[in-house]
């Protein structure tokens, strides 16, 4: 990264999932989630993968690293295409096991929830970031030490070769999670996947790590992949957004559309359920939530999965068939039976 | 570390009290307490009896006596066998290396081997080998030690003629493989209890392990599988199996006092059952004592080897 | 192994700690596990077979008879041959199983009432006394078993009875962990305060409120008590300090049995098996057990 340091406008398209299906055999029967994905994220973007716990954001995610558990429990499907130095594209799930590890931490790397545990408590810091260079880049230890030194510089954190050889438990959570990133950003990967990075650390730790984020973004160029349930988060991070219910996506935008007009049921909920300063005062200081639970993945409802925890839900309508992605204009895509009707309606 | 060192040697030492006091109410459960050696001798008077506990200070209160009784033993008074008249803790040292070499070796042999088992089983949860390896350890740890050294006798030694029946070394012949050659069966009997402890501990310190948030951060920047298993898994699974190995220490003791009767191996074991044989009683408590000693300082030492290993105690 | 994110999908929990709330599921868990009903299974014709073989069987245990000595099994009328007595030597396993089943059970019994009186009150009393009291654990346990055992054998006179009492008085302690542990997590529950508030006596929420939260696991670990138990006896019997004979158990079959190896191995080799066979039974019942009342213990 530390050559490409020129602003990255967001460009080509790095990544490209196409109908990503997911099946887990349990006691009880499979479960398939996420269920026909699809989505790209471009050089330099940084795409919001939103949804509550279950919805199939992170299993995704997983299955992109190819991180799922081996078959027969889980089966993968699809295409994850990445594109490559040359040019070309390689479907990430075709490639054998040592393929897929030459790519994991090297062309795409991932960050995770929980700094805390994320990291092995028994091995110092800079030995698990150049763990991280050593199986990609063919350089000694003492260079794979210097550059480990170098990253820690990048990602902000304060004496820096005193903490490389800090154990994970004498940092901070906030600290974990930039030596996390740092471990994610050693060979500069194209796409830096990051699942729920910040939820387990304070509002105004979040606020740093987000921070850091945009700006190694803005002097690398990777695409980002931002898995979060915060809607806040999206807003200050995203350019674009996907939110995933029971297992597909429901909608997808930019960030901006998607904000100002919600045109999924579901999503229009979500906003709805966040609170909103500029608002409080405004006349609607209760929080809306929405009622219902998500479905249990053995027995999903017909049709659309939301309808039973829809307020537009027309019997006969939303519960016979799945509706299909549709393009409401401007890339705006939705997945609703009468997103019409309710558009006409709110207007 | 020094606040977990001291805190853990104190406990140690309220232990090791409460230690003395049992081994002390153990001493006057014998017919005749401590003066059973006269009272089963024959013409031996009631009144040469109470003369003796006048001299012995038995008619003294409990307390007063345990305080002599201990103040005794922490001086490593310990008293005099019966049979030769030798100091209990210098027959105890005699002894002691025989049965030190039984457990290490069989402890040996547990780590390699268990470990191997465990962690083969974790990583492969529910396979075959794995059902096997968990019914084996049941199965082992079901057996009477001393049977299966019987059986080992009579396969190896009595049937086929590979090994000798007993003894640490042939008579005539003191050469380090004839000792070898002698501590191949006691070692895998008691090794067949080690092992399948070993074995069931490591699995199920693996299987934490590799369900912890690390291992798939080692996998996602692109780490070999061969590597996070031995780095980040093993690694880290056989750390709490320190403190494992050190709460062991009495059943390995038990252990290897059944195979050393049964392969006549010069140890402490059998020390202890010729001294009852002989009502030689101040060994018996002595040897008693001793174990029970053995089994808190192991896993004191235990305890302050993990705190060295794991940085999370090492560094606080 | 990768990881398992299917928790992340809505598993469903599986939150079951009493006997009472999900008896089939604990059950239907228990008949899956293949061992726990074999060892069931073996226990119920090992205690048939030794309460009612040795009134079928056409010889005494003690019958002597010196010109039938050392037959081997199945070469003649005695099916699992004769002892260096001409004893029967199927009579002799029988009977010895009597003792050697009565031991296990009676020092399960003993430990499992004593273990769980000192687990209840270190649990429920907790800060001083319940330190005390689990210290006292703690220094029992530092003294190697069979050392313990050994020397408290050789300083009574052995019989049924005092055999049963010394291994019970060393195998109380893991009842007693097992039972502190839960009180003293089952005590500050909701039902225990609530109890506590009413102005119940103390021996009230002991007993009837806590202690059968503690059912299962007691029971699980009573199990094991008697295959350790069982265990024990036949070690002490074996290397002498247990039951005498001419009266048989498992054990001191094995002690006489060990000059002979070379010319009647199948002397030693019977008792040994029924020790284990037994054993095992009961070790597979505890694990099928803790399995189907407890699914969070896994080792």
């Amino acid at each position: 990264m530390a050559g490409s340091a020129q602003p990255a406008a967001i460009g080509e398209t790095v990544l490209k999932v196409a109908d990503l299906c997911v099946t887990f055999r349990t006691p009880a029967g499979p479960i398939e989630v996420p269920r026909g994905v699809s989505f790209t994220v471009r050089r330099g973007e940084t795409l919001a993968l939103v949804g509550e716990s279950g919805s199939g954001k992170s299993v995704t995610s997983l299955a992109v690293m190819r991180l799922t558990p081996k078959p027969p429990r889980c089966h993968v499907r699809g295409q994850v295409l990445l594109r490559d130095d040359a040019g070309g594209t390689r479907d990430l799930l075709s490639l054998s096991d040592e393929q897929m590890r030459r790519v994991r931490g090297n062309d795409i790397s991932m960050i995770f929830q929980e700094p805390m545990t994320s990291l092995n408590p028994v091995h110092t810091v800079g030995a698990q970031i150049a763990e991280a260079i050593h199986f990609h880049r063919n350089v000694g230890p003492r260079a794979a030490r210097e550059r480990a030194l170098a990253l820690l510089e990048l990602v902000g954190i304060s004496e820096p070769r005193k903490r490389l050889d800090s154990y994970p438990h004498h940092l901070s959570g906030g600290m974990r999670q930039r030596v996390m990133i740092a471990m994610a950003l050693a060979c500069d990967p194209k796409v830096l996947i990051a699942d729920e990075p910040t939820t387990a650390l304070d509002v105004t730790v979040q606020a740093q790590i987000l921070a850091l984020l945009k700006e190694l973004q803005q002097r690398t160029g990777m695409g980002i992949i931002f898995i979060t349930h915060n809607l806040g988060v999206v807003a200050e991070i995203a350019d674009r957004v996907m939110v995933m219910y029971a297992g597909r996506i429901v909608e997808q935008a930019d960030v901006g559309p998607l904000f100002a007009r919600p045109m999924m049921p579901y999503t229009a909920g979500l906003l709805r359920s966040v609170p909103r300063v500029d608002l409080a005062g405004a006349g609607r200081p209760v929080l809306e939530t929405i009622g219902g639970n998500v479905p249990d993945p053995l027995r999903m409802p017909p049709g659309c999965a939301f309808h039973p925890r829809c307020r537009h839900h027309r019997p006969g309508r939303c519960d016979t068939a799945v509706p299909a992605l549709e393009d409401a204009g401007g890339d705006h895509l939705l997945r609703c039976a009468r997103w019409r009707e309710i558009a006409e309606a709110a207007s | 570390m020094t606040r977990f060192l001291l805190s853990r040697l104190w406990q140690s030492l309220v232990l090791l009290l409460l230690v003395s006091m049992i081994g002390f109410a153990v001493l006057h459960l014998a017919p005749g307490g401590p003066l059973s050696q006269f009272a089963l001798s024959p013409g031996v008077t009631q009144e040469q009896i109470e003369r003796i506990k006048e001299q012995m200070g038995l008619n003294r209160p409990l307390p007063v006596q345990y305080l002599d009784w201990a103040g005794h033993l922490v001086i490593g008074d310990w008293g005099k066998s019966f049979r030769d008249g030798q100091p209990v803790l210098v027959v105890i040292g005699q002894h002691l290396s025989a049965t030190l070499q039984l457990m290490v070796s069989s402890t040996l042999l547990a780590v390699a081997l268990g470990t191997w088992v465990g962690v083969l089983g974790a990583i492969r949860r529910y396979s075959l080998f794995d059902y096997l390896a968990t019914v084996g350890a049941m199965v082992a740890l079901s057996i009477p030690t001393f049977w299966f050294g019987l059986v080992t006798i009579y396969i190896f030694s009595v049937e086929l003629a590979w090994l000798p029946a007993g003894n640490m070394y042939t008579i005539g012949d003191g050469s380090l493989l004839d000792y070898l050659h002698h501590l191949i069966a006691p070692c895998l009997v008691l090794g067949l209890v080690t092992v399948a402890i070993w074995s069931r501990y490591m699995r199920s310190s693996m299987l934490d392990v590799i369900h912890q948030d690390y291992i798939r951060t080692a996998r996602a920047k692109g780490v070999p599988e061969r590597v996070i298993l031995w780095r980040h898994a093993i690694r880290n699974a056989l750390l709490p199996m320190i403190t494992i190995a050190g709460l062991q220490l009495p059943t390995l003791l038990s252990g290897a006092l059944v195979t050393e009767t049964v392969f006549t191996w010069p140890g402490m074991g059998r020390l202890f059952l010729d001294s009852l044989s002989y009502r030689d009683y101040p060994v018996v408590m002595g040897i008693l004592m001793f174990s029970a000693v053995l089994v808190l300082v192991g896993n004191l030492l235990a305890d302050i080897l993990y705190a060295v290993t794991d940085p999370r105690i090492r560094l606080d | 192994m990768p990881v398992d994110r299917i928790d992340e999908l809505g598993g469903r929990p599986e939150p079951e700690q009493t006997l009472h709330v999900n008896r089939n599921r604990a059950l239907r868990r228990f008949l899956r596990h293949r061992l726990a009903i074999l060892g069931t299974v073996t226990i119920a014709v090992l205690v048939i077979a030794c309460a009612i073989g040795p009134y079928i069987t056409p010889f005494d245990h003690l019958f002597i008879d010196i010109r039938s000595r050392f037959q081997p099994p199945v070469s003649g009328a005695h099916v699992f041959g004769t002892d260096e007595m001409g004893r029967d030597l199927l009579s002799r396993l029988m009977m010895a199983g009597r003792v050697s089943l009565t031991i296990g059970f009676a020092a399960m019994m003993l430990s499992t009432i004593f273990g769980t009186l000192v687990g209840a009150v270190a649990g429920y009393y907790g800060r001083k006394t319940g330190a005390v009291l689990m210290r006292f654990v703690d220094a029992v346990l530092c003294f190697p078993n069979i050392f313990l055992l050994l020397t408290l054998a050789a300083f009574i006179q052995p019989s049924l009875m005092t055999i049963t009492i010394i291994i019970a008085a060393t195998s109380w302690m893991e009842v007693a962990r097992v039972v502190e542990g839960q009180l003293r997590s089952l005590r500050e529950r909701d039902f225990a305060v609530a109890a506590e508030m009413i102005g119940a006596p103390n021996s009230h929420i002991m007993f009837k409120e806590l202690l059968p939260n503690a059912v299962a696991p007691i029971v699980v670990a009573a199990t094991l008590t008697v295959a350790r138990a069982i265990l024990m006896e036949s070690y002490i019997s074996f290397l002498g300090y247990g039951i005498q004979p001419p009266e048989p158990s498992w054990g001191n079959m094995l002690n006489n049995a060990q000059q002979y190896l070379n010319s009647a191995p199948w002397l030693a080799i019977f008792p040994g098996l029924m020790i284990t066979l037994a054993v095992t039974s009961f070790n597979f019942l505890g694990d099928g057990l803790r399995d189907a009342l407890d699914p969070r213990l896994e080792v």
